[in-house]
Protein backbone atom coordinates (compact mmCIF):
# COMPACT_ATOMS: atom_id res chain seq x y z
CA UNK A 1 0.00 0.00 0.00
CA UNK A 2 2.88 2.48 1.14
CA UNK A 3 4.40 1.32 -2.52
CA UNK A 4 1.18 2.33 -4.31
CA UNK A 5 1.42 5.84 -2.41
CA UNK A 6 4.95 6.65 -3.26
CA UNK A 7 3.86 5.69 -6.91
CA UNK A 8 1.52 7.89 -7.08
CA UNK A 9 3.13 10.78 -5.27
CA UNK A 10 6.76 10.47 -6.95
CA UNK A 11 4.52 10.04 -10.47
CA UNK A 12 3.01 13.42 -9.84
CA UNK A 13 6.08 15.47 -8.87
CA UNK A 14 7.65 14.44 -11.93
CA UNK A 15 5.00 15.15 -14.73
CA UNK A 16 4.34 18.73 -12.50
CA UNK A 17 8.31 19.18 -13.11
CA UNK A 18 7.92 17.91 -16.58
CA UNK A 19 5.62 20.55 -17.48
CA UNK A 20 7.76 23.05 -15.24
CA UNK A 21 10.59 22.44 -17.54
CA UNK A 22 8.75 23.28 -20.74
CA UNK A 23 6.12 25.69 -18.91
CA UNK A 24 8.26 27.91 -17.17
CA UNK A 25 9.75 31.35 -18.24
CA UNK A 26 12.79 31.27 -16.30
CA UNK A 27 15.63 29.21 -17.55
CA UNK A 28 17.17 28.99 -14.60
CA UNK A 29 13.72 27.95 -12.88
CA UNK A 30 13.46 25.51 -15.64
CA UNK A 31 16.78 24.39 -14.84
CA UNK A 32 15.66 23.11 -11.68
CA UNK A 33 12.46 22.05 -12.38
CA UNK A 34 14.35 19.44 -14.15
CA UNK A 35 16.56 18.86 -11.14
CA UNK A 36 13.53 17.79 -9.09
CA UNK A 37 11.95 15.85 -12.03
CA UNK A 38 15.12 13.59 -11.90
CA UNK A 39 14.96 13.00 -7.76
CA UNK A 40 11.80 11.78 -8.61
CA UNK A 41 12.88 9.54 -10.90
CA UNK A 42 15.06 7.77 -8.72
CA UNK A 43 12.51 7.61 -5.96
CA UNK A 44 10.34 6.05 -8.91
CA UNK A 45 13.48 3.56 -9.59
CA UNK A 46 13.16 2.69 -5.45
CA UNK A 47 9.49 1.82 -6.05
CA UNK A 48 10.91 -0.65 -8.63
CA UNK A 49 13.51 -2.14 -6.94
CA UNK A 50 15.84 -0.87 -8.53
CA UNK A 51 18.31 0.65 -5.23
CA UNK A 52 21.61 0.95 -7.37
CA UNK A 53 20.13 2.46 -10.64
CA UNK A 54 18.64 4.88 -7.95
CA UNK A 55 21.68 6.10 -6.85
CA UNK A 56 23.56 6.28 -10.12
CA UNK A 57 20.51 8.36 -10.81
CA UNK A 58 21.20 10.76 -8.31
CA UNK A 59 24.91 11.24 -8.73
CA UNK A 60 25.06 11.32 -12.24
CA UNK A 61 22.14 13.35 -13.65
CA UNK A 62 20.66 15.38 -10.06
CA UNK A 63 24.81 15.60 -9.47
CA UNK A 64 26.76 15.96 -12.67
CA UNK A 65 24.52 16.46 -15.54
CA UNK A 66 22.40 18.95 -13.39
CA UNK A 67 25.57 21.28 -12.41
CA UNK A 68 26.49 20.92 -16.31
CA UNK A 69 22.92 22.50 -17.43
CA UNK A 70 22.80 25.09 -14.69
CA UNK A 71 27.17 25.75 -15.80
CA UNK A 72 25.96 26.20 -19.44
CA UNK A 73 22.84 28.80 -18.55
CA UNK A 74 25.39 30.62 -16.51
CA UNK A 75 27.81 30.99 -19.35
CA UNK A 76 25.16 32.41 -21.86
CA UNK A 77 23.57 34.93 -19.10
CA UNK A 78 22.91 37.38 -21.36
CA UNK A 79 21.15 35.72 -24.10
CA UNK A 80 17.19 37.63 -23.35
CA UNK A 81 15.60 35.81 -20.44
CA UNK A 82 12.82 33.99 -21.12
CA UNK A 83 11.69 30.37 -22.32
CA UNK A 84 9.55 31.21 -26.04
CA UNK A 85 8.23 28.42 -28.22
CA UNK A 86 9.10 28.98 -31.83
CA UNK A 87 5.86 28.78 -34.70
CA UNK A 88 5.49 25.12 -34.66
CA UNK A 89 3.73 24.76 -31.05
CA UNK A 90 0.39 23.99 -31.90
CA UNK A 91 1.47 21.50 -34.67
CA UNK A 92 4.05 19.80 -32.05
CA UNK A 93 1.06 19.78 -29.80
CA UNK A 94 -1.28 18.17 -31.65
CA UNK A 95 1.86 15.59 -32.43
CA UNK A 96 2.57 14.92 -29.09
CA UNK A 97 -0.68 14.48 -27.91
CA UNK A 98 -1.08 12.08 -30.68
CA UNK A 99 1.57 10.04 -29.88
CA UNK A 100 0.94 9.84 -26.54
CA UNK A 101 -2.66 8.21 -27.60
CA UNK A 102 -1.35 6.17 -29.58
CA UNK A 103 1.47 5.09 -26.46
CA UNK A 104 -0.97 4.74 -24.18
CA UNK A 105 -3.26 2.61 -26.32
CA UNK A 106 -0.61 0.39 -26.90
CA UNK A 107 0.02 -0.03 -23.70
CA UNK A 108 -2.63 -0.53 -22.11
CA UNK A 109 -4.31 -3.12 -24.98
CA UNK A 110 -1.08 -5.80 -25.01
CA UNK A 111 -1.10 -8.25 -22.70
CA UNK A 112 2.18 -8.32 -21.09
CA UNK A 113 3.69 -11.90 -19.81
CA UNK A 114 4.10 -10.43 -16.31
CA UNK A 115 5.79 -12.69 -14.07
CA UNK A 116 4.69 -13.02 -10.53
CA UNK A 117 8.50 -14.24 -9.41
CA UNK A 118 9.49 -10.98 -6.27
CA UNK A 119 12.19 -8.90 -7.80
CA UNK A 120 15.98 -9.17 -6.71
CA UNK A 121 16.46 -7.71 -3.41
CA UNK A 122 19.75 -5.99 -3.13
CA UNK A 123 20.85 -5.38 -7.03
CA UNK A 124 24.21 -3.96 -6.97
CA UNK A 125 26.06 -7.28 -6.75
CA UNK A 126 23.97 -9.14 -9.44
CA UNK A 127 24.26 -6.37 -11.78
CA UNK A 128 28.44 -6.17 -11.07
CA UNK A 129 28.18 -9.81 -12.01
CA UNK A 130 25.58 -8.86 -15.04
CA UNK A 131 28.19 -6.62 -16.35
CA UNK A 132 31.98 -7.58 -15.57
CA UNK A 133 31.16 -11.68 -14.97
CA UNK A 134 31.01 -14.71 -17.56
CA UNK A 135 28.74 -14.34 -20.66
CA UNK A 136 27.95 -10.93 -19.23
CA UNK A 137 28.34 -7.53 -20.95
CA UNK A 138 31.59 -6.83 -20.64
CA UNK A 139 32.27 -5.73 -24.52
CA UNK A 140 29.80 -3.20 -24.31
CA UNK A 141 30.95 -1.76 -20.74
CA UNK A 142 34.76 -1.50 -22.51
CA UNK A 143 32.84 0.56 -25.67
CA UNK A 144 30.95 2.88 -23.00
CA UNK A 145 34.15 3.53 -21.72
CA UNK A 146 35.93 4.20 -25.40
CA UNK A 147 32.43 6.41 -25.90
CA UNK A 148 32.92 8.36 -22.60
CA UNK A 149 36.88 8.89 -23.25
CA UNK A 150 35.88 9.97 -27.00
CA UNK A 151 32.66 11.92 -25.48
CA UNK A 152 35.08 13.99 -23.09
CA UNK A 153 37.93 14.43 -26.08
CA UNK A 154 35.45 15.88 -28.14
CA UNK A 155 33.43 18.29 -25.80
CA UNK A 156 37.47 19.73 -24.66
CA UNK A 157 37.77 20.36 -28.33
CA UNK A 158 35.10 21.62 -29.67
CA UNK A 159 34.38 24.48 -26.31
CA UNK A 160 38.01 25.10 -25.95
CA UNK A 161 39.37 28.89 -27.07
CA UNK A 162 40.83 28.52 -30.11
CA UNK B 1 -4.85 -1.66 -5.82
CA UNK B 2 -1.62 -2.88 -6.87
CA UNK B 3 1.07 -1.47 -9.59
CA UNK B 4 1.26 -3.16 -12.77
CA UNK B 5 3.72 -2.65 -15.28
CA UNK B 6 1.44 -0.24 -17.08
CA UNK B 7 1.32 2.61 -14.65
CA UNK B 8 4.89 2.92 -14.97
CA UNK B 9 4.44 2.27 -19.00
CA UNK B 10 1.82 4.70 -19.40
CA UNK B 11 3.99 7.57 -16.82
CA UNK B 12 7.07 7.43 -19.07
CA UNK B 13 4.84 7.72 -22.30
CA UNK B 14 3.30 10.97 -20.60
CA UNK B 15 6.63 11.90 -19.41
CA UNK B 16 8.10 11.06 -23.21
CA UNK B 17 5.58 13.45 -24.84
CA UNK B 18 6.28 16.02 -22.45
CA UNK B 19 9.51 15.86 -23.87
CA UNK B 20 9.34 15.59 -27.08
CA UNK B 21 6.69 18.90 -27.12
CA UNK B 22 9.72 20.49 -25.20
CA UNK B 23 12.37 19.59 -27.51
CA UNK B 24 10.53 20.55 -31.12
CA UNK B 25 9.11 24.19 -29.78
CA UNK B 26 11.67 25.39 -27.63
CA UNK B 27 14.18 27.94 -28.90
CA UNK B 28 16.50 27.98 -26.26
CA UNK B 29 19.23 25.22 -27.39
CA UNK B 30 19.84 24.48 -23.04
CA UNK B 31 16.12 24.36 -22.89
CA UNK B 32 16.21 21.57 -25.95
CA UNK B 33 18.79 19.42 -24.24
CA UNK B 34 17.44 19.51 -21.00
CA UNK B 35 13.96 18.24 -22.78
CA UNK B 36 15.75 15.47 -24.35
CA UNK B 37 17.30 14.31 -20.93
CA UNK B 38 13.58 14.13 -20.21
CA UNK B 39 12.97 11.98 -22.90
CA UNK B 40 16.00 9.38 -22.33
CA UNK B 41 14.60 9.53 -18.84
CA UNK B 42 11.06 8.45 -19.84
CA UNK B 43 12.87 5.69 -21.20
CA UNK B 44 14.82 5.01 -18.53
CA UNK B 45 11.49 4.33 -16.48
CA UNK B 46 9.89 1.95 -19.17
CA UNK B 47 13.17 -0.26 -19.45
CA UNK B 48 13.43 -0.59 -15.50
CA UNK B 49 9.81 -1.28 -15.25
CA UNK B 50 10.08 -4.05 -17.93
CA UNK B 51 12.79 -5.34 -15.82
CA UNK B 52 11.02 -5.42 -12.94
CA UNK B 53 7.67 -6.91 -13.86
CA UNK B 54 8.93 -9.34 -16.68
CA UNK B 55 12.24 -10.82 -16.45
CA UNK B 56 12.70 -9.67 -12.18
CA UNK B 57 15.67 -12.30 -11.22
CA UNK B 58 17.66 -11.35 -14.89
CA UNK B 59 18.35 -7.36 -14.55
CA UNK B 60 18.51 -6.44 -17.98
CA UNK B 61 16.47 -3.84 -18.46
CA UNK B 62 18.81 -2.40 -15.64
CA UNK B 63 21.80 -2.70 -17.28
CA UNK B 64 20.45 -0.82 -20.55
CA UNK B 65 19.11 1.74 -17.96
CA UNK B 66 23.09 1.79 -17.29
CA UNK B 67 23.90 2.01 -20.88
CA UNK B 68 21.43 4.60 -21.64
CA UNK B 69 22.53 7.07 -18.97
CA UNK B 70 26.31 6.64 -20.10
CA UNK B 71 25.57 7.66 -23.58
CA UNK B 72 23.07 10.66 -22.20
CA UNK B 73 25.81 11.56 -19.73
CA UNK B 74 28.45 11.96 -22.86
CA UNK B 75 25.48 13.65 -24.93
CA UNK B 76 25.27 16.38 -22.33
CA UNK B 77 28.83 17.07 -22.20
CA UNK B 78 29.23 17.22 -26.03
CA UNK B 79 25.93 19.18 -26.53
CA UNK B 80 26.56 21.54 -23.98
CA UNK B 81 30.39 22.35 -25.84
CA UNK B 82 28.46 22.84 -29.19
CA UNK B 83 26.18 25.02 -27.12
CA UNK B 84 29.00 26.76 -25.59
CA UNK B 85 31.14 27.22 -28.96
CA UNK B 86 27.42 28.02 -30.71
CA UNK B 87 27.22 31.24 -28.54
CA UNK B 88 31.01 32.41 -28.56
CA UNK B 89 30.96 32.29 -32.16
CA UNK B 90 26.89 33.86 -32.63
CA UNK B 91 26.23 35.54 -29.14
CA UNK B 92 22.60 33.34 -29.51
CA UNK B 93 21.56 30.11 -28.27
CA UNK B 94 18.43 30.93 -29.92
CA UNK B 95 17.89 27.58 -32.17
CA UNK B 96 15.49 29.27 -34.64
CA UNK B 97 18.27 31.79 -35.30
CA UNK B 98 21.27 29.20 -35.38
CA UNK B 99 20.85 28.78 -39.37
CA UNK B 100 24.49 28.54 -40.56
CA UNK B 101 24.19 25.05 -41.93
CA UNK B 102 20.68 25.39 -43.57
CA UNK B 103 20.33 24.68 -47.00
Amino acid sequence: MGLVIAFWVLAVLAILSALGVVLLRNVFRASLSLVLCFLAVAGLYITLSADFLAAVQVLVYVGAISVLIILAIMMTRNVPQGNPSNKLAIPVFIVAAAFLAVMVYAVTGTAWPVSTQPPLEPTTAALAIKLFGEGGFILPVEIAAVLLLAAVLGAIVVAREK
Amino acid sequence: MNLALEHYLVLSAVLFAIGLYGALTKRNAVIILMCIELMLNAVNISMVAFSRFIVPALLTGQVFAIFVMVVAAAEVAVGLAIILAVYRGLETIDATRINLMKW
